[in-house]
């Protein structure tokens, strides 16, 4: 894990070398000064030496600005390699998801790739900085302070020794209590936001149903619990300054006491006696600090744990060593194809799938839903390997093929499609980057989408809202089916693609299809049985099985399933003429 | 957007925020300020005993022969009893703290909630559902920062300044005015350097917002991406963004890690200069300066530049948290839903043709209707009767949506809306249970006028299914319970039957007991549809209304689905969205929308016959007409 990230530290190496560089100069630096201060007081007050004063002040000011200087490369450099870290980190992960099949992106899901490249890496950045700056500062000054005070005296320095252990020994006992109650609390923290959320969109159920008050109680008896867990916790670490406190008081009146008979007994000098007392601040201190920094680094292994993970994760597609890049036709051949989308699942998604499709064809797709129609349809653009047999597109096996050659033959309007924040025209060259507005519109004209874009104040310049929300549900799916034609693909897959689109501008949008795109295979996946019947042949899936492959009239009189669906969909309604949907 | 605005009235704020805290624990509040108190004065004590330390006892002791060690043992015994109060004190400010913040927050956490359930649909509607999370979240986590540490914090330093200022002023004047000049330079350059720094940080925060903004639209296009090969375009993209957050997050940082050093330093010289001067003053004796006095002036200069440096580290959370409590109390600030209604709808029992109102369940329901005028009270039983009388309504003021809507429903007729997306279908069922209220125009229910009738017992009357079900987490007996929150077992059960749900319910691992978390992310779509239409059910209202309830289910799964539902109509008004045909077909009445008009009204029969909208939308057979 530590690997992984560390490899991206990259270019900001030699920042990260020289931030704890300056950091520990910086540090020894302060400990010099109480060394200074109390030469000022033995050798220049008390012999009366002013001159001893001036001299030594001028080291000291000297030493101030060095220490200051440190401080300032310190904060810079330790700023850059955390923040160019950060970015690293972010770039790596960015590019290997780009790398992703979708079963790489169904691993992990949107959201935790999404907390993963912001919230994780910013607590990594964080805690490189932490690393970086106190966590070989912290050290050195307390080794720096307590190798002064032994050279100053070791009988009274050991004091501080005593003090380390034991101070050190609680801080370490707290901690390790005190996460473990947190860990807990912060959990059921958790669960609280995610009621929250519930609530929030589910805000119209429970209107509906009056429940406010009863969601009011549910959160508040789930606050009380966070409440009492989280005062447990806190209680913990309320030991931590007072103790603090105790042990440097502690410290202060035993050195006060000894070393007030030592100068008595002139083996101690009172400018010494004030530099070991300053040194007590810098050792106990430290040793707080170290403690921060262990709190901060363990509470971010869990981040390095989730950003190693993407890091590592291997794409399960990868492009064939000598690609095709020319597919001939649309022809398409499922080849006894089998498919799970895991390795050991017990029973396969598709089954032994059969089929031939000629270049050309339009082809309906008709199931219920979990009968696996997007999986057959995902096999083709090679968005899924198959686990058995193969698939054959222009006569080749897809796996022979570039990806994205096979991609941009292969044109898929998904099921759950996106559209991107940006004009309208942006979105459409998604699918040809140099294509023209002319082009565009011509392709928004097929899909039945230029009459609505025409009546936007900004027409095709429209900006689109992230995730396309300022455009209805059809409007959405015509743009992608326009996006997606703009590619000219030998095959155009529609997965339930006009399903918020009403009947009579579906049917616009299938014969369209057929006068202009006649060359094109279509496979149109759908609900309705409008949508499909005029297809050349139409697949009924069911259970990840073909139970019937055919034109609409074979299927009517042979397939159960086929004749179930269109009863459900036409049935009683004897004057209501479904077949002009062909019009 | 606007995130990053200028807190506008800062101290107004701050004071809000305080009396927050104050209303629950004032007391304890007195007590952490005692408390801190205690806790300064013991440590600043310590530092005076430095003083004399040399000056009463050593320097004394030194020049005896025969050294009396009692006096320094005692005096050391008493600073020891002053510093285990001082101990004790922090001990106990950082405990009642705990209480204090926690408390507080817990507090703040249900007003925010409690308060957020009573607002309308409206502010649902109109504020992205992210940005209301985050006030729960980021908000209150900064405020949570401010209260347990920035304030205890800033109280300690004060008092510290204050103390370790009177102590400097009585041990040597001149030396005071020194170290505070050198304070005032601190104060100066972190003044300066917070400012550069702060804008940095802004800029810092604006580029987080976008490149997050970024990331969050490509993981969600992210198949999108794959399908249109466009990989290497979205990581130029990103790689731009991405560097101009190193570039603000580096330069943020950088002063931010820089003003810690300077002040110190400064801290530093400011000790140098004292001690210089001071020598000089001890040496030639001015002021009557002594050897212990000036170490002890040279601890509080130390002591005195600290609190200083805390103090300008805090500064940035708490004009942090002030921002995130000014989004938290622009929340509580918001309107909550308005309730007139006085007509309330009770369990009534009939005896005679004559409504009586009863305590107990009867399956009979009456509205109370005590006219204003005269107090006299009427009881008209519930029967489902809906008439719309020539509505009007918009979203905004300045946009109608829906243009003289007439309709009427009578008890137990099915009412279907078809029309395409954004005609208006879904509006008007927000209007029959007041999700929104009307511009224009009456909406009346069993002959009562819906506002005058409570809200809350409006929306008990009616049952609403919609296309997105949200289930909440819990076992599925609770989500059916949802409709009915003392119904028994068998009543659950019966629910569940009727929504043809119980035989899948069976086949769950647990059952009826079986966990659903994440909106019931283990079941099908189907699935939690039945579980909504039970839900339903189990409410057993007179009304129903049904928004596109099936149209994410294939047909086949429907068909389970709509027998589940037909058996819920029965015998109830109900109110159909659907764009498919099955769904609407039978309909007793089917309405006919576009751009917020009924254009045309009929049964299915008349409206095939007419040729027109209906017989287009639903036949496909738009190339006549």
């Amino acid at each position: 894990m530590i690997k992984t990230l560390a490899a991206q530290i990259k270019e900001f190496k030699r920042d990260s070398i020289l931030t704890p560089v300056f950091m520990i100069l910086e540090v020894i630096m302060e400990t010099i000064i109480p060394l200074l201060m109390a030469s000022i007081i033995d050798d220049g007050v008390e012999a009366g030496n002013i001159h001893h004063i001036y001299v030594v002040g001028a080291w000291m000011t000297v030493a101030a600005c060095f220490s200051l200087f440190n401080g300032i490369m310190g904060g810079k450099y330790g700023a850059r390699a955390s923040a160019g870290f950060a970015r690293n980190l972010r770039k790596a992960m960015f590019e290997k998801i780009q790398t992703f099949s979708f079963a790489n992106i169904d691993r992990f899901s949107t959201a935790g790739l999404v907390t993963r490249m912001t919230t994780d890496v910013t607590n990594i950045q964080n805690a490189y900085q932490m690393l970086l700056r106190m966590c070989m500062r912290a050290p050195a000054s307390l080794i720096c302070a307590m190798a002064m005070s032994f050279f100053i005296n070791p009988q009274l320095a050991s004091i501080y020794l005593a003090a380390v252990l034991l101070l050190g020994s609680a801080l370490a006992f707290i901690i390790y209590k005190a996460m473990n109650y947190f860990n807990a609390a912060f959990r059921k923290y958790d669960d609280l936001n995610a009621s929250v959320q519930e609530n929030v969109s589910a805000i119209r159920v429970v209107k509906a149903y009056v429940r406010e008050d009863h969601e009011i109680g549910k959160f508040t008896k789930a606050s009380d619990n966070i409440y009492r867990m989280l005062v447990r916790a806190e209680n913990v670490v309320t030991f931590n300054s007072p103790l603090m406190q105790l042990t440097v008081y502690s410290c202060i009146l035993l050195i006060s006491w000894f070393g007030a008979k030592m100068i008595v007994h002139s083996s101690l000098t009172t400018g010494q006696l004030m530099s070991l007392l300053a040194y007590c601040m810098n050792i106990l201190m430290s040793l707080m600090m170290l403690s921060m920094v262990f709190v901060m680094l363990s509470m971010s292994v869990a981040s390095a744990e989730r950003i190693s993970e993407v890091l590592n994760e291997e794409s399960s597609l990868t492009n064939p060593e000598n690609p095709d890049f020319e597919v001939e036709n649309g022809d398409i051949v499922f080849d006894h194809v089998t498919f799970s989308y895991k390795k050991d699942a017990s029973s396969p998604v598709l089954s032994d799938i059969h089929l031939t499709i000629h270049s050309g064809e339009t082809i309906g797709i008709l199931g219920g839903t979990g009968s696996s129609k997007s999986s057959l349809v995902n096999l083709i653009s090679r968005l899924y390997d198959v686990t058995e047999g193969c698939v054959l597109v222009g006569g080749k096996d897809v796996r022979t093929y570039d990806l994205e050659t096979l991609r941009n033959q292969v044109a898929v309007v998904l099921q759950n499609n996106v559209l991107f924040s940006g004009s309208i025209l942006d979105n459409l060259r998604w699918g040809d980057k140099n294509a023209t507005e002319e082009e565009c519109i011509h392709a928004c004209k097929l899909a039945c989408a230029d009459e609505f874009i025409a009546a936007f104040p900004d027409g095709y310049h429209t900006h689109i809202e992230q995730g396309g929300t300022n455009v209805s549900g059809g409007q959405k799916q015509r743009l992608c089916i326009a996006r997606a034609l703009l590619k000219k693909p030998k095959i155009l897959i529609l997965d339930d693609s006009t399903s918020a689109v009403d009947t009579a501008t579906d049917a616009k949008i299938r014969q369209a299809f057929a006068s202009e795109i006649p060359d094109t295979t279509k496979l149109i996946i759908a609900q309705r049985i409008s949508s499909v019947q005029n297809a050349d042949k139409i697949i009924v899936l069911d259970d990840g099985k073909v139970t019937g492959f055919g034109s609409h009239e074979e299927l009517l009189a042979t397939n159960e399933i086929y004749r179930d669906v269109y009863e459900s969909q036409t049935s009683g309604g004897g004057d209501f003429d479904e077949k002009g949907g062909n019009a | 957007m606007e995130k990053k605005k200028q807190v506008k009235n800062p101290w107004k704020l701050f004071c809000r925020i305080m009396s927050y805290v104050m209303k629950n624990y004032r007391i304890a509040c007195i007590f952490v300020l005692i408390f801190i108190f205690i806790s300064v004065f013991a440590n600043a004590w310590g530092i005076k005993f430095m003083q004399t330390l040399i000056d009463d006892y050593i320097l004394p002791l030194m020049k005896s022969d025969t050294p009396d060690f009692g006096p320094l043992a005692s005096a050391i015994l008493k600073v020891a009893v002053v510093y285990l109060f001082g101990a004790l004190s922090t001990y106990a400010y950082t405990r009642i703290m705990v209480y204090v913040t926690q408390g507080t927050l817990r507090t703040l956490r249900v007003d925010m909630f409690s308060h957020m359930e009573k607002l309308p649909i409206r502010y649902f509607d109109t504020h992205a559902h992210g940005d209301i999370m985050s006030t729960y979240t980021n908000d209150i986590d900064t405020l949570r920062q401010m209260i347990s540490q920035s304030i205890p914090q800033f109280i300690n330093s004060a008092i510290t300044i204050v103390n370790v200022l009177i102590y400097m002023i009585i041990l040597n004047v001149p030396l005071t005015i020194l170290t505070l000049v050198m304070v005032a330079i601190m104060l100066y350059t972190t003044k300066k350097l917070a400012g550069k720094s702060g804008a940095y940080f802004m800029a810092q925060q604006r580029d987080i917002g976008t490149v997050n903004g970024y990331i969050e639209e490509m993981m969600n296009g992210q198949k999108v991406v794959k399908v249109f090969c466009h990989e290497q375009e979205s990581i130029e993209e990103f790689n731009a963004l991405n560097d101009q957050l190193f570039d603000s997050a580096y330069n943020a940082n950088k002063f931010a890690n820089i003003l810690m050093p300077v002040n110190a330093q400064i801290g530093n010289i400011s000790y140098v200069l004292c001690a210089i001067v001071g020598g000089i003053l001890a040496l030639s004796g001015i002021g009557g300066l002594t050897l212990g006095g000036l170490a002890s002036f040279l601890t509080f200069n130390k002591s005195f530049n600290m609190p200083i440096n805390q103090v300008s580290q805090q500064l940035n959370s708490i004009v942090m948290a002030l921002a995130g409590s000014e989004r938290i109390f622009a929340m509580l600030d918001e309107e909550v839903e308005t309730d007139d209604g006085y007509v309330t709808l009770v369990n009534a029992r009939k005896e005679n043709g004559v409504l009586t109102e009863t305590p107990e369940h009867t399956g009979l329901w009456a509205w109370k209707h005590t006219h204003q005028a005269d107090g006299s009270v009427e009881y008209r039983e519930l029967t489902g009767d809906v008439v719309f009388d020539d509505v009007d309504f918009g979203y905004t003021e300045d946009k109608v949506v829906l243009h003289n809507v007439d309709l009427f429903a009578t008890p137990g007729q099915k009412i279907a809306f078809v029309g395409s997306t954004g005609a208006g279908k879904t509006t008007i069922t927000n209007l029959i249970n007041r999700f929104y209220d009307i511009s224009d125009g009456k909406i009346r229910y069993d002959g009562i006028n819906i506002n005058k009738i409570k809200k809350a017992d409006l929306r008990h009357s009616l049952g609403i299914v919609l296309q997105d079900t949200h289930l909440f987490t819990g076992t599925v007996m609770d989500n059916i319970r949802y409709g009915k929150l003392d119904a028994a077992d068998e009543e659950v059960y019966a629910a569940a039957k009727l929504a043809n749900a119980d035989s899948f319910i069976r086949h769950l691992p647990d059952g009826y007991q079986t966990v659903l978390t994440g909106d019931g992310a283990n079941l099908s779509q189907g699935q939690r549809q039945l579980l909504a239409i039970a839900r339903a059910a189990i409410a057993d209202p007179p009304v129903l209304i049904l928004d596109e309830a099936t149209s994410s289910i294939d047909t086949r799964t429907e068909r389970i689905v709509q027998d589940g539902m037909d058996k819920l109509m029965h015998g109830r008004t109900t109110f159909v969205i659907a764009h498919r045909l099955s769904t609407v077909r039978n309909s007793d009445c089917i309405m006919v929308l576009e751009h917020g008009r009924i254009i045309e009204r009929g049964s299915h029969d008349q409206l095939i016959a007419e040729h027109g909208k209906y017989y287009q939308l639903y036949t496909g057979n738009f190339a006549e007409n």
